[in-house]
């Protein structure tokens, strides 16, 4: 795909290992950059909020997307208590770019996974989430195709209109490995963000997320036979309906709710 | 003029312009492995050149009886008579016992040729064909003329016999003989094993190779240099691509090579001749030996300053090999495959990012959580939770312990159901003995083994790195480990980044207890039973005996394979091949199994938790596979010595957490 004049910015973040939770190149963020690479080559922009810590594992997280072959890295400074959503908005606007890949959630921190959703909003641009592959771009008309996954490997196919923001599914192609050799050869460009204080989070509280509870699949089943077929069966999606209008999809809502008790 | 007259003066001729001649070609061929990198030059070794050869170099060759008597033979022969014809000549010192010493010689060598020539008659595939083939011929034609020239001059003829014809077949014989045996030598013929094989004799890269010594451990490389790893030929150390040069195509690597001959695409020969021509350039259409096989011979080519990879030798090639060892322990010429291989392969992982199959992953592991499997750092004790284990370091009792006799590296079979059968029985027997022992839990990281094969020198230098210092807090008089690739990496490697220990394999550590009666044996059981030696037990450590010694102590009659001790067959699980997975014909665990068989033994005793690995992915039916350390505790004799009980439960500290 030679697409030479297209703009790419990929956003990249320092993730977590999930079982050491040492930093180390975040997964889904690789997979956009690895996406990135194969759209535009050499023309993708990296960019990063914050500034090169002083911490050396955090350093060699940060360049371990440098190994994946980018010669540099750009970094957005900006004071602790910024607003990230903010500074990295204003940067953007004067950038201009036709496509910002994400991740779909940070690894670690808030892990809200609403950052593409924000910049979106700030940006005026399109939002299109849990990409796995950007099938094509037609600069002429400004429209790109991209090929959305859903679960159990369903895809579905979409046509957006330049620009916009994609996060990136870890449905999307394996990212290449990082060499050791152009991580630590790579750059780093330091940009000076504007300064947006984040006032609010200052005065939440914040806890360790817990792992949602599994619900418990009670099973009527009277003979072996049945509980056997119980446990193998697929999950069968039947509960799903398409519902048009408010005051339907309203209804919808609130019989949920009451089934489960909630209400 | 008599013929006699016209020969003597056109020898002279001959022979002056021939070592000119050579001389031309010896200054060539150094440019060219000048081009290499800068390496330390042992000039003190080439006085060794002499002694090397004839010991070092013959103990390998004899392994061949045959071939070494022939050698010695032709060689011989060949270097008595060259000297022997200078004299005569070209310095033209005509004295009678140099001319029966040379009519003496050259029948030596003519004597080593016939057998050089029955040899070539059915060649085994070993061997290379082609220019090989007129070796023997031209050895032949060499002798012969000189035998023959000389003969006059002893007085055994009258001068002038055979006439005018007789001289100009002698001529049309020097001639050839001459060209082959002297200016072959540097110019590049199969006589050129002589030229750089004296050469690399002397200043080999491992210069501790020689005099019954060993090498074994990779260089450590500077990873702040612009390149890291071989890219092309040049960017080998220059005594690298001199020895090279110095391959004779003997095969005996290839025929103890386990990829090859599980069909995978490598053949160390052709490796080492593909490096050749990388250097000199030019393609591959010349090699008259078996190809890697899979591939074939006459689609690649190189040059000095083309990269190697996927040019002139194909990724997988690289990625076959197990760093088994075999081939570099069965090369007469001490040509050094593994160390080629890895930088190579340094090359593609540490600026390429091209490691094949679970390569990226396991690399990424390693950096991210210290084992190559990603298990959370935290749970690395977890296999030891019934154990009560000393640990170095805070306990939950909150005593420092801070030194014991033995530090026990555990490594990765602490996360491998298989292999913490055989850490829990090492642990049993160590208590029987009242052996003080203590582990670094979770401050333990994998060795860096797997990574430096993988052509990852920065994690392993992380990775040696952080175990150096935290062992360095510790005081104990020997590292213990039941895994032959750690006790490798800490021995041989870790000295490069400031860590020097005792450090002993499992089965040297009870050898020395069983010998010291602190552990004794049953040794009445009857088993039958061979023995798998580990790679990086028996050729990278040279300990064959401490394993069959303790078998002998419980009584077993090992019944040895065929390829056993400095020859055996690797199990497949070395250098990351398991991670790489290059497809074969066969797989090497499932060849290294059927070894097994053919001795009819129902067990085969390991060393080594990759070992046992591999041999146990083998379908069943097949025969057992079991660690010494388990079939010691099988045997061993409790009680033998008193108070074990108490003394062990004094020694304990806390736990594992
Ligand atoms: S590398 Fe060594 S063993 Fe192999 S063919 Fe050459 S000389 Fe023989
Ligand atoms: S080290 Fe072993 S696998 Fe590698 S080339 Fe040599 S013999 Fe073959």
């Amino acid at each position: 795909m030679s697409n030479n004049n297209l703009s790419v910015i990929s956003l990249v973040s320092i993730g977590e290992h999930p079982t050491s939770r040492r930093p180390r190149r975040a997964e889904q963020d690789a997979r956009a950059i690895e996406l990135g690479i194969k759209l535009v080559g050499d023309n993708l922009q990296t960019l990063h909020a914050g500034e090169l810590s002083d911490d050396d594992s955090q350093q060699t997280a940060l360049r371990s997307y440098l190994g994946m072959g980018l010669a540099e890295i750009n970094l957005l400074e900006m004071p602790e208590n910024s607003d990230a959503v903010l500074v990295i908005a204003e940067h953007l606007k004067q950038k201009k770019p036709d496509i910002i890949l994400t991740g779909v959630r940070a690894e670690n921190g808030e892990s809200s996974g609403m950052l593409p959703y924000l910049l979106a909003e700030q940006l005026g641009m399109a939002m299109v989430t849990s990409i796995a592959e950007i099938l094509s771009v037609d600069e002429v008309n400004k429209q790109a195709e991209v090929l959305q996954a859903l679960p159990r490997g369903q895809r579905r196919k979409l046509k957006v209109d330049l620009p916009f923001i994609a996060s990136v599914d870890m449905a999307a192609a394996l990212p290449r490995q990082s060499a050791f050799g152009p991580a630590r050869r790579g750059q780093f460009e330091e940009i000076l963000g504007t300064s947006f204080t984040d006032q609010e989070s200052s005065e939440w509280q914040t806890a360790d997320a817990k792992k949602r509870p599994k619900r418990l699949k009670i099973i009527k089943a009277k003979t072996a036979a049945d509980r056997f077929k119980a446990a193998t069966a697929k999950a069968s999606g039947g509960g799903g309906k398409v519902v048009h209008g408010v005051e339907e999809s309203a209804q919808a809502i609130l019989d949920l709710l009451v089934e489960e008790g909630l209400v | 003029m008599s013929s006699s007259e016209f020969l003597s003066q056109f020898l002279f001729t001959l022979i002056s312009f021939a070592l000119l001649l050579m001389l031309v070609g010896a200054v060539k061929r150094m440019l060219l492995w000048s081009q290499g990198q800068s390496s330390t030059i042992h000039w003190l070794g080439l006085l060794q050149i002499p002694r090397r050869y004839l010991v070092d170099l013959h103990h390998v060759v004899a392994r061949d009886k045959y071939m070494s008597n022939t050698h010695v033979a032709t060689a011989g022969g060949f270097v008595l008579s060259s000297i022997l014809i200078v004299l005569l000549y070209v310095f033209q010192l005509k004295l009678q016992i140099l001319t029966w010493a040379l009519l003496g010689s050259s029948l030596l060598m003519f004597v080593g040729s016939i057998f050089v020539m029955i040899r070539r008659r059915n060649p085994p595939p070993n061997l290379s064909l082609g220019q090989w083939q007129r070796l023997p011929k031209s050895l032949m034609v060499f002798s012969l003329s000189f035998f023959i020239l000389t003969l006059p001059a002893t007085g055994i003829l009258p001068s002038d016999t055979g006439g005018w014809l007789l001289a100009l077949l002698l001529v049309a014989g020097i001639i050839w003989g001459i060209g082959e045996m002297f200016c072959g030598m540097t110019w590049g013929g199969p006589m050129k094993h002589a030229f750089a094989g004296a050469l690399h004799l002397g200043l080999h890269r491992r210069q501790e190779r020689f005099g019954g010594g060993q090498s074994t451990g990779l260089k450590a490389i500077d990873l702040s240099s612009k390149k890291l790893g071989v890219e092309k030929p040049i960017d080998f150390k220059w005594n690298q691509l001199l020895s090279f040069d110095a391959c004779v195509e003997c095969g005996r690597c290839e025929n103890n090579c386990p990829a090859f001959a599980a069909g995978q695409p490598l053949n160390p020969k052709k490796l080492i001749q593909d490096m050749v021509i990388g250097m000199a350039g030019g393609d591959d259409a010349k090699f008259a030996g078996s190809p890697y096989p899979g591939i074939k011979v006459g689609t690649h080519k190189g040059g000095a300053i083309i990269p190697i990879v996927n040019v002139l030798v194909e990724s997988d090639t690289l990625w076959s090999c197990t760093t088994c060892r075999a081939c570099v322990d069965a090369c007469p010429m001490m040509i050094e495959h593994v160390d080629a291989i890895v930088d190579m392969r340094r090359f593609e992982t540490m600026e390429k990012g091209q490691t094949p199959g679970k390569g990226s992953e396991i690399l990424e592991n390693l950096s991210a959580t210290d084992n190559p499997n990603g298990f959370a750092p935290s749970t690395r004790m977890n296999w030891a939770a019934d154990q009560n284990l000393t640990v170095f370091g805070h306990n939950e009792k909150k005593q420092e312990v801070t030194q014991a006799d033995v530090l026990l590296w555990v490594g990765d079979a602490a996360f491998d159901m298989r292999n913490q059968r055989t850490l829990r029985a090492m642990i049993k027997l160590l208590r029987a003995a009242k052996v003080n022992f203590a582990v670094l839990g979770d401050a333990e990281c994998d060795s860096g083994d797997l990574a430096r094969r993988l052509g990852d020198e920065a994690t392993f230098q992380r990775l040696a790195n952080s175990n150096i210092s935290t062992m360095n807090k510790y005081k104990f008089n020997t590292i213990v480990t039941a895994d032959p690739h750690a006790f490798h990496c800490i021995k041989n490697e870790y000295g490069e980044f400031g860590g020097n220990y005792n450090v002993m394999h499992h089965t040297g550590f009870f050898a020395e207890l069983v010998s010291q009666q602190k552990i004794k044996l049953d040794n009445s059981k009857e088993l039958a039973l061979t023995y798998h030696d580990p790679c990086y037990l028996g050729r990278y450590n040279g300990e064959y005996d401490a394993p069959r010694f303790l078998l002998e102590s419980m009584g077993v009659k090992i019944k040895e394979m065929d390829r056993s001790k400095s020859t055996a067959r690797c199990c497949g699980g070395g250098g990351g091949a398991p991670v790489t997975d290059i497809p074969g014909k066969q797989r090497i665990p499932d060849m290294r199994m059927a070894d097994v068989i053919e001795t009819k033994a129902e067990i085969v005793a390991v060393a080594c938790p990759g070992c046992s690995a591999m041999l146990e992915g083998v379908v069943e039916p097949r025969p057992e596979v079991k660690d010494i350390a388990e079939l010691m505790l099988d045997a061993l004799i409790e009680g033998v010595v008193e108070d074990t009980a108490e003394v062990v439960v004094e020694d304990m500290v806390g736990g594992a957490v």
